[in-house]
């Protein structure tokens, strides 16, 4: 047997200058059971035994993902709104102290340099959340964008942890969590709206939390400097339980993130992709006051016959995976650009670029040689009952 | 279910038990877990005509696919038909109940012993 391996990989790992880098985590995944997988550098967990039941259980109950390998990059100063909307397509002055906002880092010919989570931490602080492989390309950006303003950015990847605790069951398992007490004057998780955050005491530091993450799921995003992430992760799996919080790896992340037609970068985002393509022109605030970089490309958009972010499903079990060519007849209309077989929904979904004018009642995607006929579906695929 | 000290092993991480003329084929534990959870499985007729080293199937997980080559010349008499049905069986027993094909062989190329397949893995 040899295996094709479709788990998604970063694009820019090469250009990292860091690589077998191990989470603070490492030593608990190991005794866990975890596999590894390299992500932009990184050893992650990539299961702990079974992705399907990782999968379901945050659909069902709730999962615990180590996700300390993303960049934390902190901005602060009198100038810290003005300049994030210079910098980001978004128009982050609009978002209230401890409300978070997903933005895009744009180049100035309109692409994609990374999808960003910008928490304002108060009036003139942020935090911004990159994916890993994107750091060495977002810290340099807002650095190089920050010239002109009263602002400090500065890459506190280093020092903090990421533990993501998504599913139904989330709640309950950090008010449960020994040790995790919500600040003074600070938002009670029960009241916490989706997107945004709150603060917390743990051990002898804070935690920040946020109602956010990437499974589709009700979840929060706990960031904890690295010293405390261990404790942390303990006593949150102490608390779960009772919950049915199992310890979930990026496997089971992509499958859930998929489902919930979330993109992954250098999937669905690239340099060379328009937000409008992937459906994310929404995120792109061309009313806003001001210039911003990527401004006049956005404004130009796309060209002519631009290919769009379409979902597709197939029926069977065969799943059209990243980079399978989606046809109609005999012409090449468009490309997976990540596709599996969806654990909660039973078939096989994949989201694909496809040209514009192709006529979706024809699709075929070529799965290693067979033609399976596709149909377009809206976004996501899996929405949770509110 | 035989012991895996028993079986002969092939380096693209399947197994082999042969018995009279009647070679079993299943992929190891150490490949069911470098896919993670198997959800899908194809597998060769009854009567198909296998060439050594040829591809004959797949075996295909949330994350990847992997490829079932033919580890033997001969000719499919039974495919696991259980497996196709549960391809969970892959993974909760690759060297037994997940066995993949049984064909009928005239001559055995020669395999890997226990000792060979687990030296490979343990690079």
């Amino acid at each position: 047997m040899t295996e094709g391996e479709f788990y998604p990989q970063p694009s820019r790992s090469q250009e990292n200058s860091l690589t077998d880098r191990f989470s603070p985590l490492h030593d608990i995944h190991v005794a866990g059971g975890a596999s590894f997988t390299d992500f932009a550098g990184w050893q992650m967990p990539v299961s702990y035994g079974s992705d399907l039941a990782e999968h379901h259980a945050v659909r069902t109950a709730a999962g615990i993902f180590d996700i300390s390998h993303m960049a934390e990059i902190q901005v602060t100063g009198p100038d810290a709104a003005a300049f994030l909307d210079y910098a980001l397509a978004g128009k982050m002055s609009a978002v209230k102290p401890m409300q978070a906002k997903y933005s895009l880092l744009l180049t100035a010919e309109g692409g994609i340099i990374d999808d960003l989570v910008v928490y304002a931490n108060g009036e003139n602080e942020y935090l911004v959340v990159a994916n890993a492989g994107n750091r060495f390309a977002v810290v340099p950006a807002l650095q190089e964008r920050a010239a002109s303003f009263d602002v400090e950015v500065t890459d506190r990847s280093d020092d903090v942890s990421l533990i993501a605790v998504q599913g139904p069951n989330s709640r309950a398992i950090l008010e449960a969590t020994e040790g995790l007490v919500i600040l003074e004057g600070q938002t009670p998780l029960d009241e916490l709206k989706y997107y945004w955050s709150t603060g917390a005491t743990f051990a002898e530091g804070t935690v920040f939390i946020g109602r956010t993450g990437y499974t589709g799921e009700d979840g929060f995003e706990l960031y904890v400097d690295v010293a405390d992430a261990a404790s942390l992760w303990q006593a949150l799996m102490a608390a779960g339980a009772d919950h049915g919080l199992v310890a979930a790896g990026l496997a089971s992340r992509d499958t859930l993130r998929l489902e919930a037609g979330m993109p992954l970068y250098g999937h669905e985002l690239g340099l060379d992709t328009f937000p409008a393509q992937a459906g994310l022109g929404r995120v792109v605030a061309l009313t806003k006051e001001g210039d911003f970089v990527g401004r006049a490309a956005s404004e130009a958009g796309p060209a002519e016959g631009a290919r769009v972010l379409k979902g597709l499903t197939t029926e069977g079990r065969r799943a059209g995976r990243a980079d399978y060519l989606v046809f109609s007849g005999d012409t090449e209309v468009g490309v997976i650009t990540s596709g599996a077989l969806s654990p909660t929904l039973g078939f096989p979904i994949a989201m694909a670029y496809i040209d514009p004018d192709a006529d979706e009642s024809t699709l075929t995607i070529d799965v290693r040689g067979t033609r399976i006929a596709a149909s377009v579906v809206p976004l996501p695929f899996y929405k949770r009952e509110a | 279910m035989a012991e895996q000290s028993e079986l002969q092993y092939t380096a693209e991480h399947e197994w082999v038990l042969v018995e009279g003329d009647i070679a079993t084929v299943g992929i190891t534990a150490y490949a069911a877990d470098k896919l993670g959870d198997v959800v899908y499985v194809d597998l060769p007729k009854t009567d198909a005509t296998l060439a050594e080293g040829s591809i004959v199937g797949e075996i295909e997980s949330t994350k990847s696919v992997g490829e079932l080559f033919a580890p033997v010349n001969g000719t499919v008499v039974e495919a696991n038909e259980a497996v196709v049905a549960d391809p969970s069986i892959v993974n909760s027993d690759p060297f037994g109940d997940g066995w993949l094909i049984k064909v009928r062989f005239t001559e055995l190329p020669a395999l890997l012993s226990f000792a060979e397949y687990s030296a490979l893995v343990a690079e």
